[in-house]
């Protein structure tokens, strides 16, 4: 039996791919969106007995990303997974499909006044999709970012049997934790059908404080006063190239107000509060090519003395940020800033990833740097993919 | 000892030097077990290293002996993580303990696995910072153990468990390498899966940790009520009003009369359960919820409430609930410790049913939890003088278990699984799960010669699965110049 008609035998959506489905240019042959887990065990079993390579794919949000597959013989489309199998709103924790869109997960928790603490800066990115690449925003400085908040996750292997971890409870070690191994593995390791995650209230009021800073040392000093005071901000963010230092405050009416206040008489006579957030917060920096990059808070002043004024970045308090390259960089000019970055941060032990970046100068740069403890990576990806067949070629090392 | 032993422990003392490699019986029965005392084993060997060199050395030299090996941090762990094998050597960090760097602008420390949970805090408390992790056993733990247990503690509520404070681990890998693995790295998160594996993918030998700016002001408050139903539903009115308190603790008649009889922490008599919640932040915050916490505790019929004027008044609302548990040692000869979860809303059906089971089985259960997160440890009590009743508490203790499974919960909060509770793991998770869990294992470990027997009821078999395809790595040999 061909690959199609055994994968429509078991799948209620399956059909050829097309050009314009490319994974950074590699064309599907064949595109299935399983209904439910059972469609997608069979899905993946069938893929598995014809050898076929995998690759999950959510709201495309993000399919740009990291390196282009060595094959892709098969799409797997989550868009309908798409429900909210359970929200437990008295226990702050909900189960929802890969598939769902986190806007329309937002909408649901939000008719109980509670959320996924989780930025979305790509509008219609999926559960899964975010799982799946780690994705976070200025939220991460406090609430962490999708391995912190994932308390249960179910997945198919390569070979189609269904494994979940964790469970509904947020506290719980029995067991290895797969949803934090799964958060930021990027199809690599299976298929994620669906995720339970640890909630919490929206909060009754919120503030931000702005403030426009000049230069490296300004920024450093206005972030480094916000995290050592005592204010308890959900997130300090720096945004660049305007030169704007905001902070987020989240908690009641009376007690926002208050800190607000104090934030912005410890940043000095710039500072103004604003109910609404800042231009570029919990965005991606504009550009073709995105770089990610972590690094302990104090780096911002390296970060930003390398960069110069005109490049736009976002540094978030915890010590993570995005550098956006623009369309007229050449290949050259961009393995130079990364060059640089990696230098300066590896200084402070941290480190830069390329995103994604066009493909005339994808072949040019290394996109992941150093990887540490690669060879005990590349273990863990045979046990779990011993063929090879899960994204093959899009991570880190070539996994 | 067996002969081969014996060599490995002559290897062993040439690696380390005089005095760090323990092979004396009377000595070695120090190591016998760890916080769980009903599990006991000798060691063969137990050796005190250190440094990471010298534990990738220990580590190599098991391997090539096909010896298993365990480490151990404090010994306080509750599941007999720190087991040692009667067959292995047991490696112990205790001397490694030294805090090797403390950077605060950029909000972290850097110690080795033998620390003092407490002495970090301890250490960076004059900066305005802490270490969050908070278990019970601070005074005496590891941080090493808090990372292999994903401990947690009163204040993991607000603020997370050990996986949320850990940037990166230095890790001895069962192939001997000394590998760093960071949260923010390229690739995968390894140290997502390290932390909280119970010591089974390897030994940490340096760990890199968040540290937590203190807060301006913290509240405390003890309620007492009439039942634990009423005290539940005040736990309840308080997580519905979207407060996040740092925490909330109850105790029910039982304990309170443990801790009563132990440390006289004078609790309002005649409560039939007490709570004591606690805020923490900023004062604007903390002050108005405060208030409402305090409003929402009286409208759930709390009959009594204080609150801490200041840090004495405040150990002394915490003074019976941290003595809980030895205080039960104060109404019973022995007892058995669990800890269990449930969805919080399930608290009362299932405080009810346990309510049920001790009075069907005549095996007292006092009962003392963390409600913000419905992780409850039950006392079981029994007296071990009287014949057969260790098993009926053993039995009542496993019917909680089975409570907590049945209504969504999980088979341990904090202490983790151990050698004590693997039985329990196949009533939780499938067949499958397991093997998908010990794929990670097969990954890290395919020997299986660290800390074996832990976590996993039946071990996997980690050898090439038949008639599979291994495709060659693209990048082989390349990407590590990368
Ligand atoms: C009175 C009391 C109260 C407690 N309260 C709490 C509580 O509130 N919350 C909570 O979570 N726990 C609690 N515990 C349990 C225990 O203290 C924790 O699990 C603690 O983290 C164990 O630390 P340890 O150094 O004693 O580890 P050990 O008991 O020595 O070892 C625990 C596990 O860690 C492994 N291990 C140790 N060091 C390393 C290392 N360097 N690398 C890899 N693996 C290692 C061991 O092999 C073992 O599996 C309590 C225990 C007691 C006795």
């Amino acid at each position: 039996m061909r690959p199609l008609d055994a994968l429509a035998k078991v799948c209620g959506d399956v059909r050829p791919g097309e050009p314009a489905e490319g994974v950074l240019g590699v064309e599907p042959a064949l595109v299935a969106a399983p209904e439910n887990v059972t469609e997608a065990a069979d899905v993946m079993r069938v893929a598995a007995e014809n050898g076929l390579a995998v690759v999950p794919r959510g709201a495309e949000t993000r399919l740009d990303w990291g390196a282009p597959p060595e094959r892709c013989d098969l799409l797997v489309d989550t868009h309908r997974l798409d429900g909210l199998i359970e929200h437990a709103a008295g226990d702050l924790v909900a189960k929802a499909e890969a598939g769902l869109p986190m806007e329309r997960l937002a909408e649901k928790l939000a008719e109980r006044d509670q959320r996924l603490a989780l930025d979305v800066p790509l509008p219609g990115s999926t559960v899964g999709g975010t799982i799946a690449t780690g994705a976070a925003g200025p939220l991460r400085s406090l609430y962490g970012t999708p391995r912190s908040l994932v308390i249960g996750l179910t997945i198919v292997r390569a070979d189609g049997q269904v494994a979940r971890s964790g469970g509904k409870v947020v506290k719980n070690v029995a067991g290895y934790d797969l949803g934090r191994l799964f958060s930021g593995s990027f199809g690599t390791l299976g298929l994620i059908v669906d995720a339970t995650f640890r909630l919490h209230p929206v909060p009754a009021a919120t503030a931000y404080v702005v403030c426009a800073v000049s230069g490296p040392e300004d920024a450093h000093d206005a972030v480094q006063t916000v995290l050592h005071c005592a204010v308890a901000p959900s997130a300090v963010e720096y945004i660049g190239p305007s030169g704007t230092v905001a902070v987020l405050l989240e908690g009641v009416p009376d007690g926002v107000a208050a800190r607000a206040r104090q934030t912005a008489d410890l940043l000095g006579e710039n500072a103004e509060i604003s109910g609404t957030a800042p231009d570029g917060w919990g965005r991606y920096p504009d550009g073709t090519t995105l770089i990610d990059i972590s690094a302990p808070p104090p780096a911002l002043r390296d970060l930003l003395t390398l960069l110069g004024p005109d490049i736009a970045v976002t540094w978030s308090g915890s010590g993570h940020g995005h550098v956006g390259l623009p369309a007229e960089s050449t290949p050259d000019e961009v393995a130079d800033v990364l060059g640089r970055l990696r230098d300066a941060l590896g200084r402070h032990r941290g480190g830069a990833v390329v995103r994604y970046t066009p493909e005339e100068v994808r072949g040019e740069i290394d996109l992941w740097g150093p990887v540490p403890a690669l060879a005990l990576m590349r273990r863990v990806k045979d046990q779990f993919d011993p063929d090879h067949r899960l994204s093959p070629g899009r991570f880190a090392g070539g996994i | 000892m067996e002969a081969r032993l014996a060599v490995l422990a002559a290897r062993l003392e040439e690696l380390l030097g005089a005095g760090r490699v323990i092979t004396d019986p009377v000595r070695l029965r120090t190591y016998e077990c760890d916080g769980l005392t009903n599990h006991r084993s000798t060691p063969a060997v137990v050796v005190l290293p250190d440094t990471a060199e010298q534990i990738a050395g220990i580590v190599r030299e098991c391997a090539a002996a096909g010896t298993p090996y365990v480490a151990r941090g404090s010994g306080t762990g509750l599941s007999g993580g720190a087991l040692p094998r009667a067959d292995g050597v047991l490696i112990v960090t205790s001397r490694m303990r030294r805090i090797l760097e403390i950077d605060i602008p950029g909000q972290r420390a850097v110690v080795e696995p033998g620390v003092v949970n407490l002495d970090v805090t301890r250490a960076v408390r004059p900066h305005g910072y802490y270490f969050a992790p908070d278990p019970s056993s601070q005074q005496i733990c590891s941080v090493g153990g808090n990372v292999a247990e994903n401990s947690g503690g009163a204040h993991c509520l607000k603020y997370g468990f050990t996986a949320h404070h850990v940037l990166s681990c230095e890790v001895v890998t069962p192939d001997g390498e000394i590998v760093e693995l960071p949260a923010d790295g390229p690739g995968y998160d390894l140290l997502g899966v390290f932390v909280g594996a119970e010591g089974t993918l390897g030994i940490t030998t340096k760990i890199t940790v968040r540290l937590t700016r203190l807060p301006e002001t913290v509240q405390t408050l003890l309620a007492a009520f009439g039942s634990i139903e009423a005290g539940g539903g005040a736990v309840s009115a308080i997580i519905g009003a979207g407060v996040v308190p740092a925490a909330i603790e109850m105790m029910d008649a039982l304990s309170i009369e443990a801790a009563e009889a132990a440390v006289r922490c004078e609790y309002p008599p005649g409560a039939g359960a007490v709570l004591i919640v606690e805020l923490d932040g900023p004062e604007a915050e903390v002050a108005a919820q405060f208030t409402e916490v305090e409003r929402l505790c009286r409208d759930a019929g709390a009959f009594e409430i204080r609150i801490a004027a200041d840090d004495e008044e405040r150990a002394l609302i915490w003074k019976g609930r941290k003595s809980a548990f030895a205080a039960v040692g104060r109404i019973s000869p022995a007892y058995i410790v669990q800890d269990g979860v449930i969805p919080r809303t399930a608290l009362p059906q299932v405080l009810a049913q346990i309510d049920a089971l001790s009075a069907e089985s005549g095996v007292r259960v006092a009962n003392v939890f963390h409600a913000g997160d419905g992780n409850l440890h039950p006392l079981v009590l029994f007296d071990d003088a009287e014949p057969g009743a260790e098993e009926r508490a053993e039995a009542v203790s496993g019917a909680i278990l089975d409570l907590c499974i049945e209504h969504g919960g999980s088979i341990t909060g904090e202490h983790g699984v151990g050698v004590d509770k693997s039985r329990y793991m196949p009533r939780m998770f499938t067949d499958t799960d397991l093997d998908t869990m010990q794929m990670v294992r097969c990954g890290f470990d395919p020997d299986g010669l660290c800390n074996p027997g832990k976590v996993f009821p039946t071990p996997r078999l980690c050898g090439e699965v038949p008639g599979v395809r291994r495709g060659a790595h693209p990048y082989e040999g390349k990407a590590d110049l990368f």
